[in-house]
């Protein structure tokens, strides 16, 4: 290989900029740890930037009577009881914490009229839970992670001379590959932007932090750089997705223009009180609230407008229920024929609130609808409907220690896998983010210290030759089809077949299809040179989306059940058989193959923590019988963290 | 309804390059973005564009349209004609990577040299206590997105790369205004806002503010309550006195050591 390598050695390599990144690396960097952070975008631009509502953490300013219990029991609900509990108990419990750490690097929170961290409602959180500043909380939390990167650079600029020793972040570069030796986790290898260079990261920890999927789907609410990079990575390390089939499609997106459809429309506007309407100015969610949650949900409009304001005695708006329920209810009315003239559903918050409550709380999304689509959220009703938003499947992970199943790999973030379950609830994004990137970050600093009691694992040069040549193979090319056009018809095929509702014919069809794609990418050819060049970048990032879209398929067409953000029309109940059920995705050579796991029982204590009447709902007669007797023993104990 | 654009867009790299003209087809209610990326995936496969979240939040599709410096991802295809030929060049301040990708790393080392966030070391995380009123303007300068824009417009620095080592822009003495602003924050950053940063080179022609995506008042809430704290700073007789009679130790907070090179 004639190319130039340019090669770096680090203990942590951290692959994803966004909020887990970005946590992970401060984390490995103050254990000590020389850090490296991949950013596919320039430093500060990660899809966290465009998180709304707010990061949920109970930490009771607003409501004193939430507790890591009810964000737990909230968290285990929204995902029915398909999450990680471990994963769910840890965030429930830390999440205040990384919160009031991001307070001390400098962020500014809205405040309560005592001048604690102000808290808002969201759609499944019992108490108003979810920090946050108007609705850009998520550019409020890279900023102040970006700027506590900075701030430690700078002290590492006195202490070592040079603000780089210890972290340095890599912008506008692309982890293609994986290097492993000995099974162990070596090294990590890419593409810088600008240049088209290739790079090799020798280290013997990485984490992933990648975020999602979403730019398979045509309509979505992600950026750019959501192409499953991470998750494929993982698959081809030889590391296991879990539950891919759950796919969160946000209720309500933009939906025109055509051109800004699936742009979010923050779920913040219901939780300060906007509502729902179809065509005929029904409030329509009131018909939609399930079994499952009949108990917390009004059953009138009276009821539910009395909640904004006396909360402790009356049950929630239904249009705060959580998004799978919500997404799929729009759908409902605008199958049935109720829709808008663009088909969606109207989100009123004009008639409900006065503008200038509106410009306080919500100045982005009004900005966004003037804009970009002429309306006056103040004064007109705004047209909204399902959006592809976030991906609960992701890399299967050691709870406490985002350990993957490949040593030295560890993944936080939208990318790994369980936390959520089902279904994710808004607001636990940002905080699964801090919780688990910090816990990744430390993790990974103790892996390597243990494998520095030996060899560290080594790069063969062969390993990264072989991903050099993989990477420059559609520039090679020539004649064949431009990756945009492969691109195009994946997105379709995934937003058609692989999207809100789903049955075995389509999905099989879509296995058959996505076969053919893969060999329309295989051929894909690229013009121009290596610097900056979208197109060539494109072609590396069709692999993995192709590789992640598969195993999607392929989860869906397996699990015979609807929950959550799977919802299977010949299928359409809920099982507690399948609840028991994890599927697994590894890579068999090139082919992704599915495996049943056992969800593992939740721990006594926890299971305590519910009405035996609600968990009737979930869990097998037998699972009820074995788990209430041993909570009976275990009460749920008060823990303080 | 759908029309064909006449479109001039800046194709080279390192400084060299030329307009090249395309046709491309425009649609109800599209954006430049939609379009500079419909001539991507049918016309100019290689054409460099940063993007990233396409929804006005994230800053990175900053370039200039008919030269103006602006998001391509907010500027409807609407407010112009259908006749109207669109001129697409990078950002004029910042050196070309390629195409429409410019080389914005000044910004990042600018951002790098401001003291950081200081807190008083006894409040523990979780007992900070602080006003909404008095968090209202740091929280306006902290929707700042860093598209760079005002940095483009700036005439101290659009055609004289020579100051940018003496000012960062309004970007980051924004940034400085954000932090002595900060309720929490300890340190006094208006010394260096003037010798270091280059406070004084602003004129206040409220170019930065015209071309905030963000609409924040750069320039009336930021950058002139700054110069007046500064002046207040500097010209305060009895900080004159106490340093001339040594009672009155230095207690500025200087620029961030080391991090200059």
């Amino acid at each position: 290989m004639t190319d130039q390598i340019e090669r770096h050695h680090y203990d942590v390599v951290v692959i994803g900029a966004g909020g887990s990144g970005l946590r992970a690396a401060i984390e490995a960097r103050t254990a000590g740890k020389k850090t490296a952070i991949i950013s596919k975008s320039l430093f500060g631009k990660a899809h966290t930037v465009m998180a709304e509502g707010g990061c949920a953490a109970a930490m009771g300013n607003v409501n004193s009577r939430d507790s890591w219990q009810v964000h737990f029991r909230d968290t285990m609900r929204g995902g029915k009881f398909l999450n990680n509990w471990r994963m769910a108990e840890l965030h429930a419990k830390e999440a205040p914490d990384r919160v009031w750490e991001l307070e001390a690097w400098g962020a500014l929170f809205d405040r309560t009229a005592d001048g604690k961290i102000s808290q808002r409602n969201f759609g499944g959180h019992e108490y108003p839970r979810l920090a946050h500043v108007g609705d850009r909380t998520g550019l409020e939390m890279i900023r102040t992670l970006q700027q506590r990167v900075v701030a430690l650079q700078q002290q590492d600029a006195i202490s070592h001379g040079d603000p780089e020793a210890m972290i340095r972040v890599f912008a506008e570069t692309t982890i293609t590959r994986l290097i492993k030796d000995g099974g162990r986790i070596a090294g990590a290898f890419g593409y810088v932007r600008e240049t088209g260079g290739f790079v090799l990261f020798e280290a013997p920890a990485v984490v992933l932090a990648t975020g999602g999927i979403g730019k398979s789907y045509k309509v979505t609410s992600n950026s750019w750089e959501y192409t499953g990079d991470g998750h494929a990575l993982a698959l081809l390390a030889g590391a296991t997705l879990l539950n891919m089939e759950f796919v969160q499609l946000h209720p309500t997106g933009m939906i025109w223009p055509p051109s800004v459809k699936g742009i979010l429309v923050t779920e913040s506007v219901r939780g300060d009180g906007g509502v729902l309407r179809n065509s005929d100015g029904q409030r329509f969610m009131f018909n939609y609230v399930p079994e499952v949650f009949r108990a917390q949900y009004a059953e009138t409009e009276e009821e539910a407008d009395r909640w904004y304001t006396d909360p402790d005695h009356n049950r929630r708006p239904p249009e705060l229920l959580p998004r799978d329920e919500v997404a799929r209810s729009i759908n409902s009315e605008v199958k049935a024929g109720r829709g808008t003239e663009h088909g969606g559903v109207f989100l009123d918050i004009a008639s409900r609130r006065p503008a200038e409550v509106i410009l306080r709380r919500l100045p982005s999304m009004y900005h966004q609808f003037k804009e970009l689509a002429d309306v006056d959220i103040t004064k007109e009703p705004m047209e909204v409907g399902p959006t592809c938003h976030y991906v609960m499947g992701g890399v299967e992970v050691d709870p406490d220690s985002q350990a993957a199943k490949v040593p030295g790999l560890f993944a936080a973030g939208e990318v790994s896998g369980g936390m959520h379950g089902s279904n994710r609830l808004g607001g636990n994004s940002l905080s699964d983010l801090l919780v688990f990137g910090r816990r990744a970050g430390r993790s990974a600093a103790e892996y390597v210290d243990a494998v520095d009691g030996a060899a560290r694992p080594a790069v063969r040069q062969a390993a990264a030759d072989e991903a050099a040549a993989e990477a420059l193979a559609p520039l090679e090319r020539s004649g064949g089809e431009n990756p945009y056009e492969v691109h195009s018809a994946l997105q379709q095929l995934m937003t058609d077949q692989v999207g809100l509702i789903r049955n075995e014919g389509e999905l099989q069809s879509a296995l058959a299809e996505l076969d053919k794609l893969r060999a329309r990418a295989a051929q894909v050819s690229v013009e121009g040179g290596r610097a900056y060049n979208p197109g060539w970048h494109l072609a590396q990032d069709l692999r993995n989306m192709l590789l992640v879209c598969d195993c999607v398929a392929q989860s869906a067409l397996e699990r015979q059940e609807s929950r959550g953000g799977h919802t299977r029309e010949d299928y359409p109940d809920m099982s507690p058989i399948w609840r028991q059920v994890n599927l697994v995705c590894s890579l068999d050579g090139d082919q992704a193959r599915l495996r049943h796991q056992p969800v593992a029982a939740m721990r006594d204590d926890l299971l305590g923590l519910f009405e035996r009447s609600e968990l009737k709902k979930y869990l097998t007669e037998e699972e009820l019988v074995a788990g209430l007797a041993g909570a009976a023993a275990t009460p749920a104990q008060e823990e303080t963290h | 309804m759908g029309y064909q654009a006449a479109l001039r867009v800046w194709r080279g790299d390192h400084g060299q390059g030329e307009l090249a003209e395309y046709a491309v087809a425009v649609n109800d209610g599209e954006v430049v973005l939609d379009v500079l990326h419909r001539l991507q995936a049918t016309q100019a496969n290689d054409l460099a564009i940063r993007w990233n979240c396409k929804a006005g939040k994230c800053g990175s599709c900053s370039m200039e349209i008919n030269g103006r410096p602006r998001l391509a991802c907010m500027t409807r295809m609407s407010i112009f004609t259908p006749e109207e030929t669109l001129t697409i060049t990078p950002l004029r301040t910042f050196p070309v990577i390629r195409d429409l990708v410019t080389d914005v790393s000044f910004n990042y080392a600018k951002a790098r040299q401001i003291p950081s966030f200081t807190p008083d070391p006894a409040v523990r995380p979780g007992e900070f206590r602080m006003q909404q009123v008095d968090v209202n303007r740091p929280q306006e300068f902290r929707k700042c997105i860093e598209c760079f824009l005002c940095q483009d417009t700036c005439h101290v620095i659009r055609d004289h790369p020579e100051n940018e080592r003496a000012f960062a822009g309004p970007r980051f003495l924004m940034r400085i205004a954000e932090l002595e602003m900060h309720p929490a924050d300890t340190a006094d950053r208006r010394e260096i806002a003037q010798d270091d940063f280059g406070l004084g080179y602003c004129n206040i022609t409220k170019c930065c503010t015209e071309v905030c995506p963000e609409g924040i008042k750069i320039t009336d809430n930021a950058l002139i309550p700054m110069k007046e704290r500064v002046v207040g700073r500097k010209y305060d007789p009895l900080v004159w006195l106490g340093s001339r009679i040594g009672r009155r130790p230095r207690h500025d907070t200087p620029a961030a050591g080391g991090t200059k090179g």
